[in-house]
């Protein structure tokens, strides 16, 4: 088996938390507290260092690499005015969030908007590239629910309502699968299975 | 302890005893039921490491600690097993992920598989790279990758939200290969029109069942579907019964 020790550390780590949650023993419980703690913990830092490595990633685009990005000094320059601004500012105060606001809300709007045009386009090029029965309800479902329910005709939300059931219904459908798979997923990390660490 | 939490328990319980059954009582010639977007990954990887390009593996960003998490172990799971399948290519493959612990985890996951095939000088920490910590920032620091990196082959799967159709569009402009799942609705919706081969629901979950054939994957896309059959016939009886009742009167 590859990395026995550290297998069976998540192994009973996992049980222990597992437990934790199911079974009303107070000592079970407060073990897993503990190890959430920590766990919350190990994350936190792990978000720092995910940041060192973002950084590290673009200044090495900028100095080392045979191709400079000019990009990246752009996200260099914006990483490190935004943090002098964070720590000399904090990050609460007004200031500092109505700068980043305004910079980072219409920049995610016109992504946004770049969004719906490649969909659009993404939505027409489907029935091209995949001709199936499900490509044609896909398209024929996504212009009926917009012509429907997107307030063009008055009343069609009343009347045709009962159709808001389907999707309803096909989404609980797909959440139920979703659920199945998730508790499988957790279920072969339990057994040692799937091993998401190298130890 | 609660009903609630009796009948999670006892999902759990089944749910591992299942896996042991079907792991034991696997009988041979017996297969899994074919997924065709499978089939065609299999083939775009032999493509990008025949022709020196390189596999990106999107690993969304999901907090590990989080329901979403298990969506991003799935994608580790995968990963881990495309950089086995690619280790021979010229390139080796890169991952971005949206998560700090996302990103140290694939890290992890591409040392890992370059030590055991004693190829660790191949092996460099920008492999493994957050590229954005907030989902739009995530999906523009993944954009340069697909474009600049010649990647040929690219894999999403994990927690995203609808604005990962941004990278779909990328791998089409650059005639690439794109498969891409997730746990959340509206990233399906707009998977389905924008990836050249999208999973739909649980079919994430087996994705690394269909790329390592040990028998507890095997065994477990089983109990998933045994599970998941139950399930839709609990469904189907409550509304019968709630049906029936209501003619009756009664209700519940």
């Amino acid at each position: 088996m590859k990395a026995p020790v550290s297998t069976a550390v998540a192994i009973a780590v996992g049980l222990i938390v597992l437990l934790g949650f199911f079974v009303p023993i107070a000592l079970l419980g407060n073990l897993r507290d503990v190890l959430l703690g920590w766990a919350a913990v190990v994350a936190g830092v792990a978000g720092l260092i995910g940041i060192i490595n973002l950084v590290s990633s673009h200044w090495n685009k900028v100095f080392k690499a045979e191709k400079r990005d000019g990009y990246s000094l752009v996200v260099l320059l914006a990483f490190f005015a935004t943090l002098a601004a964070g720590l000399w500012l904090t990050p609460a105060h007004p200031d500092f969030q109505k700068v980043v606001t305004a910079i980072q809300v219409p920049v995610e709007t016109s992504l946004l908007a770049l969004l719906a045009f490649s969909l659009a386009y993404a939505s027409l090029r489907l029935l091209q590239r995949r001709k199936d029965l499900m490509s044609v309800v896909f398209v024929i479902s996504a212009i009926l629910f917009l012509f429907l329910f997107s307030g063009v005709l008055p009343l069609a939300g009343t009347i045709f309502g009962f159709l808001e059931r389907l999707t309803l219904a096909g989404a609980r459908g797909i959440l139920l699968g979703v659920a199945a798979g998730s508790v499988m997923t957790g279920v072969r990390i339990l057994l040692g299975a799937d091993r998401p660490y190298s130890g | 302890m609660s009903v609630e939490k009796l009948i999670g328990l006892g999902i759990v319980v089944i749910c591992v005893a299942l896996v042991f059954l079907f792991s034991i009582l696997k009988r041979p010639g017996t297969s899994l039921r074919t997924i065709p977007a499978v089939q065609k990954l299999r083939r775009a990887i032999g493509l990008a490491v025949e022709d020196g390009k390189r596999i990106h593996v999107s690993l969304g960003n999901a907090n590990v600690l989080e329901p979403q998490g298990a969506s991003a172990l799935v994608g580790l799971s995968v990963l881990e097993r495309l950089a086995e399948v690619s280790t021979v290519s010229d390139k080796p493959p890169v991952a971005t992920s949206g998560e700090g612990s996302l990103a140290l985890l694939s890290q992890d996951s591409l040392r890992s598989v370059y030590r055991e095939s004693n190829q660790l000088e191949q092996y460099n920490q920008h492999l493994g790279r957050l590229a954005g910590p907030t989902s739009f920032s995530y999906i523009a620091g993944s954009l340069p990758v697909i474009k600049d990196e010649e990647v040929y082959t690219n894999v999403l799967i994990g927690h995203f939200g609808p604005e990962a159709g941004l990278m779909c569009e990328e791998a089409e402009r650059t005639n690439g290969f794109s498969l891409a799942a997730s746990d959340s609705l509206p990233a399906q919706a707009v998977f389905f029109a924008a990836a050249q081969e999208p999973l739909i629901g649980e079919e994430l979950f087996a994705l690394p069942a269909y790329l390592q054939s040990s028998p507890m994957h095997q065994a477990s896309v089983r109990a998933q579907d045994v599970v998941r059959g139950v399930l839709i016939g609990v469904l189907v009886l409550g509304g019968l019964a709630r049906l029936v009742l209501a003619f009756l009167g009664t209700g519940f």
